[in-house]
């Protein structure tokens, strides 16, 4: 392949300002870098993992604005101004787990981790919104990751046990 | 992979956006990103530029106007699936949204994104195909209204100038008490279709019916009408003798085959979604 010079000043790097986790981040990346690679790369937050790229293995699901979305699926210019929410801030300040986390930990929800990130943000935007799940809904807000350990039992009942550590039960 | 590069506008009026699309060469409209992210990170599309049409918040709404449901361009697949407004009026819509991807993709993915991906699997083209909706578009030489079943040019190719972007569908309600069903094939639940069915009938006064739609997604190029099987139906009372038949046309359609399913596979499942359908579909329907 040759190098082409017609690109050279196509996408230049552009700076983006954004939110994440509660706080304001500033970075830099050309128009082609996604959301997932810029927060990994740029801002080096490598909580938020990357998988198939290309919207299907749910690895990279982050909160924007509140809402699960892709961070494979969105460019990072996409997201100037935005609040994004990843795994790193679903802890307490002091390292205490989230229940999600705690409750993903108790029964073993995970094995090798790699899904885990994202999975636990889309559990997260699910029980803000729904403080009583039923398993069909968790298997459905489930159904858009994929899992290649564990199996996917375990991570339903842990879904099911924050949502009851939530309401204080 | 990673996607190649491009230049990137995110205009925030309408006309910015046509004013772009007239002027830029090489440029591709970016809205909810579902399928064209991907496609750039696996380098199908090479865009010399993306026109990013997120930011105009006009072009994002769910309204009626002149006995039609409009939809923008940018309304996102998750406002349809938790409109009440779309629940009560198009119920055949709501039902099909829920099997689109999953809800991290619903949230971002749009009504307008998914008509002019045109994938003959997807649901929103298939339920715009069934109710003979109206697809507006704009440019800077104006506006135009092209009838869906004019709109796909080919296999995911909508019908539009290189400057002609969508703005808008308009569905029109079927009256109250009429009878909807979708039901598709897929191997998980969130992957495109195999095959799709979606159905529509409405009883006359004398309980014959006076309407009915019988689309297919999945087994041609595009949605696809099934006229024959709809003519089978009407002014018949829908006895399971009835059903049956139109049925049997759709198991008949000429069907696509690829590499992971053959198309006699298709059409047996033509068959039997349509039964179905229909038969929920009927369940529903309220005789008067």
């Amino acid at each position: 392949m040759t190098t082409s010079n017609s690109v050279s000043d196509r996408g230049a790097s552009r700076t983006i300002t954004l939110h994440v986790n509660g706080k304001t981040c500033l970075g830099h990346a050309e128009p082609r870098v996604n959301l997932v690679d810029f927060l990994r790369g740029e801002l080096k937050l490598t909580g938020t993992h990357v998988g198939c790229e290309h919207g299907v293995c749910g690895a990279c699901t982050i909160l924007v604005d509140g809402v699960s979305a892709r961070g494979c699926l969105m460019l990072a210019v996409q997201a100037d101004g935005a609040n994004i929410s990843t795994v790193e801030g679903l802890a307490a300040s002091d390292g205490t787990f989230h229940p999600l986390q705690q409750a993903f930990h108790e029964l073993h929800a995970l094995q090798c981790g790699f899904c885990t990130p994202g999975i636990l943000m889309s559990a997260a935007e699910l029980l803000a919104n729904n403080s009583v799940p039923d398993e069909q809904t968790v298997r459905e807000m489930l159904s858009g990751h994929l899992c290649r350990c564990t199996g996917y039992t375990n991570i339903v009942t842990a879904v099911l046990r924050a949502a009851a550590l939530l309401r204080g039960e | 992979m990673k996607a190649p590069a491009f230049d990137y506008l995110a205009p925030t009026t309408l006309e910015q956006a046509l004013g772009y699309l007239s002027e830029v060469e090489g440029a591709r409209v970016l809205a909810g990103g579902q399928s064209l992210m991907a496609m750039l990170n696996m380098r199908y599309a090479f865009p010399d530029c993306l026109i990013d049409i997120n930011r105009i918040s006009a072009l994002s709404y769910i309204r009626e106007s002149g006995g039609l449901l409009e939809f923008g361009s940018m309304t996102r697949q998750r406002d349809v699936e938790f409109s009440a407004l779309v629940a009560e009026r198009l119920p055949l819509l709501k039902e099909a949204v829920l099997n689109v991807g999953h809800r991290q993709t619903r949230n971002r993915g749009t009504v307008g994104g998914s008509l002019c991906q045109l994938d003959p699997s997807a649901e929103i083209p298939t339920i715009a195909m069934a109710m003979d909706a109206q697809v507006f578009v704009a440019s800077v030489r104006g506006r135009r209204t092209i009838a869906m079943a004019d709109f796909p040019a080919g296999y995911m190719d909508p019908a539009l100038e290189p400057d002609e972007m969508l703005v808008g569908v308009g569905f029109e309600p079927w009256p109250e008490g009429h009878g909807h069903a979708f039901v598709e094939f897929s191997r998980r639940h969130g992957d495109f279709a195999v095959v799709s069915a979606a159905v529509l009938l409405l009883f006359g006064a004398d309980d014959l019916l006076s309407r009915v739609s019988i689309t297919l997604g999945g087994v041609a190029a595009a949605p696809v009408r099934m006229t024959m099987a709809e003519n089978a139906l009407l002014q018949t009372r829908c006895a399971p003798a009835d059903l049956a038949r139109a049925a049997a046309v759709c198991g008949t359609v000429e069907a696509t085959s690829d590499s992971y399913v053959p198309g006699w596979y298709r059409q047996h499942l033509a068959g039997v979604l349509s039964q179905r359908a229909l038969n929920i579909a009927l369940e529903r329907a309220r005789k008067k």
